[in-house]
């Protein structure tokens, strides 16, 4: 962005800037956006505007599948205060974008295969404008139907959804004796709806032309250059000409992982020679990014009567959606840990994530693990109740310990307290029991709450989970980092930090500080706007950011100290073997340089008064290994564990659900900062807490119903009750300082431990979430609910005495669970107004 | 940006450029016309100040002129639909959503925005304190929670959890699990009856 650096002005390195005391790693320091976040100050995508800026809007399929007949722009472009219409036919590069496979068009072309995927993009004076001429862009749909259940999706002879196939990948992981099985057997299915990421800031970006034929881009994304690489391609430009800079992000969870609306953007902003705001409203944002996966999955666990697991077997058939997005590692993290943090010697666990006509799924907070901790859990109760166990026992029992082989045939390494975690749980005290003084706030249903406290139960229930830390199967995701040490005008010393992590809310920006504190011994840090001038840090996802930016930040620091001590050793004139490495006879301590030996002693302001020192770090995780064809290998680079203990009430007469208490014990590794970490296990807990008991993204023959925070049901502060916190801090031996990410292992034991205690209260079975009140309530008439996604029998068509069989998943053939192709076409589902479909053609 | 730097929109000024400059006013907006619908010309009180909105239209919300025309970024826009709390602002004292408010309906109003409560002002200490309970993560919820939590506690100075919960029940965080904010909460209300203690003694010891 040369000349275009915003250093200085109000707004952008202003929100970033970091200033304070001289603390460090370990302590609760505040974040250095956070006054200007809670003033208001704060500038996030959507907020950022330039002279002469365009408003850019996007034009949606409302149809599943269809044949595009007829796409003409003209009157819309003909309207007054309309810049330009961008369709496939204006994208100059590559057709089609993706983070892991590049399938997923710029806009559709010949063919829709989801409902909401764009058509045209739309630039003018304002809003409003750009909103009429999509309504005035003329589309002629010739709708097909469309493929929206995965396992017909399979079927041989299936209609292909796209040319690249219907199976964007398989893993057949086998582990042990797949003959061996323990006396006691229990086995059943489960099903997990759509969860959407729901960040709060929708889709917003800000693209600048620039003289040299080249963009500029104000983007929110978690990994700005994987995003370049996409945009580049697709314009046809170098990535050199694409320069992105982070614009303040409200929130991501996987949403904004994948390319949305920025190459739309972009292709406006070059068309028209203007800058371009694009921007999606809540509708767009339900439709416009990847969601969770929805899964079916169904299990079979043995053990030996005294309770030692024996065999594990898995299928777990994920719905990825119209295009790969990155399903591929999705699923793979699904089959890896498909048995749990639990020893079973064997393993036959597979896998299948399909291609529908549904909404694109791929990335979001637990990235494959929620999903089948939620099926492995409600194994290991059953199991429980099976032998006469104690669920938490049964858990202890065959917990994990370092040193165990997994499925995958990896060694895991130390640390992994999951038997601690479980255990710590277990010890929390419990909640009081309700009394006619509870007041009615505290009750399931809230204010209106309908049953007498005699009616309510209450239920207990546990979840143990592990989850992977980074990036996977012998992916090299680095992060690199550049620091700067120098005097500022006043003549003391400052840090410059430069990285290009970025900044979702989880507060990277706060540890950088504390890091470069802690190293460099300076109290003042700048962080410069994470940006396309330094190099990659990869994804903020896979809760790597500590681990992976945090260990570049420490590198670069620890380079620059390096540098600076070897420049003072030189100027000493020390022998050239201090010279080449000075710690062994300087250090930094409190802004002096202290030689014990040498006895030297100078300040650092002096020692900077020669200039400033730089250096650059990249940081590596130690390598792993791709699945070979039994899903055998070296996989992740670590895991942590986590366990929760949730409590329920539930108003049995209208099926409500009341999340009483929380507790949670986590493998944190060492903690960076205890304030951050809280928020962070906090905040994944509530959206498990979601997953559980709301939160479902509802498609109807692939047209989502619900797209609204009206339709979608977020937890409110009312739902979520205060987290009892118990951090297991074993240092990991790899990571900086021995931290570990402690952002997703929370969303993948919340959901399994609160319906677990559903279960408890209730005493049904719950094989699907989220579950509803029809779930728990006893209707005469069942046939009067919509039944098309009740839990289903997902097992392999084969029993597991047919072991071969499992893997043939083209003989599974269930009508009771398709969706009924009927439904696609009654008009009045497929062109109810709360769907807004931006059909131009009226 | 040669021409001026991206920033906070402070932008009703490009904008109205602009849109003279393509030659498209609201007043010619054909749908607007034909539809029978007006274009008004109004000033709104934004936290102490007087704003002029030229020829906005009539159906706008107060949320779309504030951000849109006037360029008050402070109030957030997560849904438009009145179900996530992030345009909370203060009318005339009362805790209202500015995308559920017409514009035109707040002309006789004083409307009050995150902006206009810190710096000494009544939501100063909340501020202070969700910076301290680090209650603030992405922060896009923040401004309407500060917001609707200044209201609570002018309208329930000692509300107990499950009140507070409840009253925050329309503002959404995606991030935090409300955790931190609730401790935030907490701790002005434990702060302010100490404050309120301690001057009651000095007013008592000063009639004595
Ligand atoms: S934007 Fe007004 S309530 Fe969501
Ligand atoms: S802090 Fe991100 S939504 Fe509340």
């Amino acid at each position: 962005m040369g000349e275009r650096r915003m250093t200085g002005e109000a707004g952008m390195t202003g929100r970033i800037g970091v200033t304070g005391g001289c603390r460090g790693v370990g302590r609760s320091e505040p974040r250095p956006d956070g006054v200007s976040k809670v003033e208001g100050l704060f500038s996030y995508v959507g907020d950022l505007s330039v002279p002469g800026m365009l408003h850019a809007r996007t034009l949606r399929s409302p149809h599943p599948r269809a044949r595009i007949r007829r796409l003409d722009t003209a009157a819309a472009a003909a309207l007054p205060g309309v810049a330009a219409v961008v369709t496939a036919a204006d994208v100059p590069g590559l057709a089609t974008y993706g983070l892991i496979v590049s399938d997923q068009p710029v806009f559709a072309a010949a063919e829709t295969r989801y409902a909401g995927e764009p058509v045209a993009a739309v630039a003018a004076v304002d809003a409003a404008t750009a909103r009429r001429a999509l309504a005035a862009i003329e589309v002629e749909y010739e709708p097909l139907p469309p493929l929206v259940d995965p396992e017909r999706a399979l079927e041989p002879g299936a209609e292909l959804v796209h040319p690249d196939g219907n199976v964007f990948r398989k893993i057949t992981l086998r582990h042990g004796d797949p003959a061996v099985e323990g006396s006691v057997v229990v086995e059943d299915s489960y099903v997990v709806g759509m969860q959407d990421q729901a960040f709060l800031a929708p889709e917003a970006a800000l693209v600048v032309p620039a003289a040299d034929g080249g963009v500029d881009l104000w983007v929110a994304t978690q990994w700005l250059h994987s995003d370049r690489e996409q945009i580049a391609a697709c314009l046809g430009l170098p990535e050199a000409l694409v320069r992105l800079e982070l614009a303040g992000i409200g929130g991501a969870f996987g949403g904004r992982e994948d390319v949305t609306l920025q190459i739309h953007g972009a292709l406006l902003a070059l068309a028209t020679g203007s800058p371009v705001r694009i921007a999606y409203d809540r509708v767009e944002s339900f439709l416009g990014h990847p969601h969770r996966h929805p899964a079916r999955m169904w299990f079979r666990h043995t053990a030996t009567p005294a309770g030692d697991l024996v065999s594990v077997q898995a299928r777990v058939v994920m719905d990825g959606g119209a295009y790969a997005s990155s399903s591929p590692a999705v699923l793979a993290n699904a089959v890896t840990h498909a048995a749990g943090p639990y020893r079973v010697p064997h393993a036959r666990l597979d896998g299948l994530v399909v291609r529908t006509n549904n909404p694109p799924c791929g990335a979001m907070r637990g990235f494959g693990v929620p999903q089948v901790a939620f099926g492995h859990e409600a194994q290991m109760d059953r199991l429980a109740d099976r032998l006469g166990m104690d669920p938490v026992a049964l858990r202890v029992r065959n917990a994990l310990v370092p040193g165990d082989v997994l499925p995958t045939g990896q060694v895991l390494g130390p640390p992994l307290p999951a038997r601690e975690a479980i255990e710590a749980v277990a010890a929390r005290p419990l909640p009081p029991r309700l009394t006619d003084d509870t007041p009615r706030t505290a009750r399931p249903g809230g204010r209106a709450a309908g049953a007498p406290i005699s009616r309510i139960r209450r239920g207990v229930g546990y979840a143990l989970g592990y989850k992977n830390l980074l990036f996977s199967e012998g992916m090299d995701d680095s992060s690199t980092a550049r620091i700067r040490l120098a005097l500022d005008d006043a003549g003391q010393p400052f840090a410059t930090v430069h990285s290009a992590c970025s900044e979702v809310g989880q507060g990277f920006v706060t540890i950088a500080g504390q890091i470069a504190r802690t190293e460099l011994g300076v109290e003042r840090i700048e962080l410069l706007p994470a940006d396309t001038r330094v190099g990659s840090a990869g994804s903020t996802s896979a809760s790597r950011q500590t681990w992976m930016s945090g260990g570049a930040v420490r590198g670069a620091c620890v380079a620059v100290v390096d540098r600076l001590l070897a420049r003072v050793a030189r100027a000493l004139g020390l022998p050239a073997e201090v010279v080449e490495s000075p710690r062994r006879a300087l250090v930094i301590d409190e802004g002096e340089i202290i030689g014990a030996e040498t006895g030297t002693r100078l300040a650092l302001t002096e020692a900077l008064a020669a200039g400033p020192v730089e250096a650059e770090y990249t940081f590596h995780h130690r390598r792993t290994t791709a699945l070979d064809e039994h899903g055998q290998g070296d996989p992740h680079v670590a895991f942590a564990a986590a366990a929760h203990r949730a409590v329920v009430d539930v108003d049995p007469d209208l099926g409500l659900v009341r999340v009483v208490a929380l507790a949670l014990a986590q493998d944190c590794g060492t903690v960076i900062n205890p304030l951050s970490l809280r928020g962070q296990v906090e905040g994944g807990t509530a959206q498990g807490l979601g997953l559980a008991v709301m939160e479902e993204l509802v498609t109807v023959g692939g047209v989502v119903t619900n797209p609204t925070l009206h339709d979608y049901l977020l937890p409110t502060a009312a739902d979520v009750p205060a987290l009892d916190f118990v951090a297991l801090t074993y240092p990991h031996p790899d990571s900086p300082y021995g931290a570990k990410g402690v952002g997703e292992t929370p969303t993948c034991t919340a959901t399994a431990a609160i319906v677990a205690a559903i279960r408890d209260a209730v005493g049904r079975d719950l094989r699907r979430v989220p579950v509803r009140p029809v779930d728990l309530v006893d209707l005469a008439d069942r046939d009067d609910w919509d039944d098309r996604d009740e839990p289903v029998d997902a097992a392999p068509a084969a029993s597991a005495d047919r072991p071969d069989a499992a893997d043939r998943p083209d003989v599974v053939d269930r009508p009771d669970v398709v969706d009924r192709p009927d439904v696609v076409d009654r008009p009045d589902v497929v062109d109810r107004p709360e769907v807004v479909l931006r059909e131009g053609h009226r | 940006m040669s021409t001026g730097g991206v920033g906070p929109d402070g932008a009703g000024a490009g904008a109205a450029g602009m849109r003279a400059g393509v030659g498209v006013g609201v007043g010619v907006d054909a749908d607007a016309v034909s539809a029978g619908v007006l274009s008004l010309s109004y000033r709104l009180n934004i936290d102490g100040v007087r704003r002029a909105v030229a020829d906005a239209r009539i159906e706008e919300s107060l949320l779309t002129v504030l951000r849109e025309r006037l360029g008050v970024t402070a109030v957030k826009d997560a849904c438009e639909q009145g179900r996530c709390g992030s345009c909370s602002v203060l009318l005339d004292d009362r805790l209202v959503l500015a995308c559920t408010v017409l514009a035109a309906d707040a002309v006789d109003a004083r409307v009050v925005t995150v902006a206009g409560l810190g710096a000494g002002g009544p939501a100063a200490d909340i501020q202070a304190a969700f910076l301290e309970h680090g209650a603030v993560q992405c922060g896009f919820c923040t401004p309407g929670m500060v917001v609707a939590v200044t209201d609570l506690l002018g309208r329930r100075p000692s509300a107990d959890e499950d009140e507070i919960r409840d009253a925050l029940a329309g503002n959404v965080c995606r991030c935090t699990g409300y955790g931190r904010i609730i401790a935030a909460v907490r701790d002005v209300q434990a702060s302010r009856a100490q404050a309120a203690t301690t001057t009651g003694t000095v007013r008592w010891a000063n009639g004595a």
